[in-house]
């Protein structure tokens, strides 16, 4: 017998009267924004979740020893592993339900990494779940680096970005090469749900949860989850950051359904890259008079990737018709 | 908070107490320390929603209350994002100990 959930009203008010899955005591940095994306993606459902972590600062700081701040059932196996081991969860759950040797209740399975556990290390066992078409969500928290271990680059990093493998120095002026963007390459897997998110944006966060938890198979989740260490800002501005990533299409906020792209907030007035740039350390040489270029190049890139997405939105709004 | 030892811990790395961080105290963390002035709060949660340490009690009826200073590490997010009234905000930093 599988057992009804009933959907959770996206209200402040009535959020806030609710329980937290993710609880405070964590060790987490203070103002990071992991644990900010984990608690909007655990509090947007009613259904009961499992999950995986893939290691990173998350899994580190929110499970030692004794301690959890997990409400949940939660699993960590190993670095490259979290989807691995969720669709292990996930297929083990389906034959006990078959078998009759446990009541369908509607339980969900998502993995947790961070963009070195994701976009790197983790890649080929999240590729290989989205393959196999397993029922379960992978969310990302893209800060941009391997922050855990102090700040290396990852394939997430940005360009320009001084990490302490691409040192903005006398032989190179920081990260040379662009950014990956994974979501577009989990969406080209022909999964049915890929979407891009912002905590700035919760609300926006919370329905594309929703809408994914609603989907039968495959779900992928990037949200930009900003990192007061590594990107040299200050311990107050996760939120205002992620919103001007937002605001300056650095990080759009998009969905991929069954291939169809819809882009779910457009910023009233897009901002130039710098008021992004600006506040954070890590860019800091980009502002020298001879690194200008870098400015450039990193402006043309975003507005490429808009266009981009603009066109392909066009298209697919023709299409539908 | 009582330290275990390898005797009384469970077999297989788990953790059989969900939530059990909450007996960690993280307050001890906070150099800067928020301050909530009632009258020019809106109730409107966003620095319930913001707050990376969930360090913001709610009442019963789904009420914004009193910062819980066990566990809020002083990173400012809510003051930041604290719209407040009348250009008036609801939260403000101060220097821990003064």
């Amino acid at each position: 017998m599988t057992t009804t959930v009933q959907p959770k009203e996206l209200k402040l008010k009535e959020l806030a009267k609710g329980e937290d899955r993710f609880v405070h005591g964590h060790r987490m940095c203070a103002g990071c924004g992991a644990p900010i994306v984990v608690k909007q993606v655990l509090m947007a459902t009613n259904y009961p979740i499992i999950a995986s972590n893939a290691t990173g600062c998350l899994e580190v700081s929110s499970c030692i020893q004794q301690f959890t701040a997990w409400k949940i059932p939660w699993i960590h196996s190993a670095f490259e592993n979290a989807a691995a081991t969720i669709s292990g969860v996930e297929a083990m759950y389906k034959s006990l339900v078959k078998q009759g040797k446990l009541d369908d209740r509607n339980v969900k399975f998502v993995a947790f990494g961070g963009d070195g556990g994701t976009y790197d290390i983790g890649f080929q066992s999240l590729s290989g779940a989205m393959e196999r078409g397993h029922d379960m969500m992978y969310v990302c928290y893209d800060n941009g680096a391997y922050m855990n271990t102090g700040i290396q680059r990852s394939s997430a990093t940005p360009f320009g970005a001084n990490t302490t493998t691409c040192p903005a120095g006398d032989a190179i002026p920081g990260k040379l090469q662009q950014r990956k963007d994974l979501t577009r390459i989990m969406a080209a897997h022909g999964i049915p749900y890929a979407a891009q998110a912002s905590p700035s944006n919760w609300l926006d966060l919370m329905k594309k949860v929703q809408k994914a938890f609603e989907i039968k198979g495959p779900k992928f989740l990037n949200v930009i989850s900003p990192c007061n260490r590594g990107w040299r800002s200050k311990t107050d501005d996760a939120i205002a950051l992620s919103r001007l990533a937002v605001e300056t299409c650095y990080w759009p906020l998009y969905e991929v359904e069954n291939g169809a792209l819809k882009i779910t907030v457009k910023p009233k007035e897009k901002k130039p890259l710098t008021e992004f740039l600006k506040p954070q350390g890590r860019f800091k040489h980009m502002f020298a008079p001879e690194n200008e270029w870098m400015l450039k190049q990193a402006q043309e890139y975003v507005d490429a990737q808009w266009e981009h997405l603009l066109k392909e939105e066009a298209f697919w709004t023709e299409a539908k018709k | 908070m009582s330290k275990k030892f390898w005797e009384t811990l469970p077999q297989g790395s788990v953790v059989l107490e969900a939530g059990s961080s909450a007996k960690f105290k993280t307050g001890g963390w906070r150099s800067m320390r928020p301050k909530w002035i009632e009258e020019n709060c809106i109730q409107c949660m966003f620095c319930w929603m913001y707050c990376p340490d969930m360090s913001i009690k709610v009442t019963a009826e789904g009420k914004r209350a009193e910062f819980d200073y066990d566990y809020c590490k002083g990173c400012g997010i809510c003051a930041l994002e604290c719209p407040g009234k009348k250009g008036k905000k609801a939260i403000v930093m101060e220097e821990e100990g003064k």
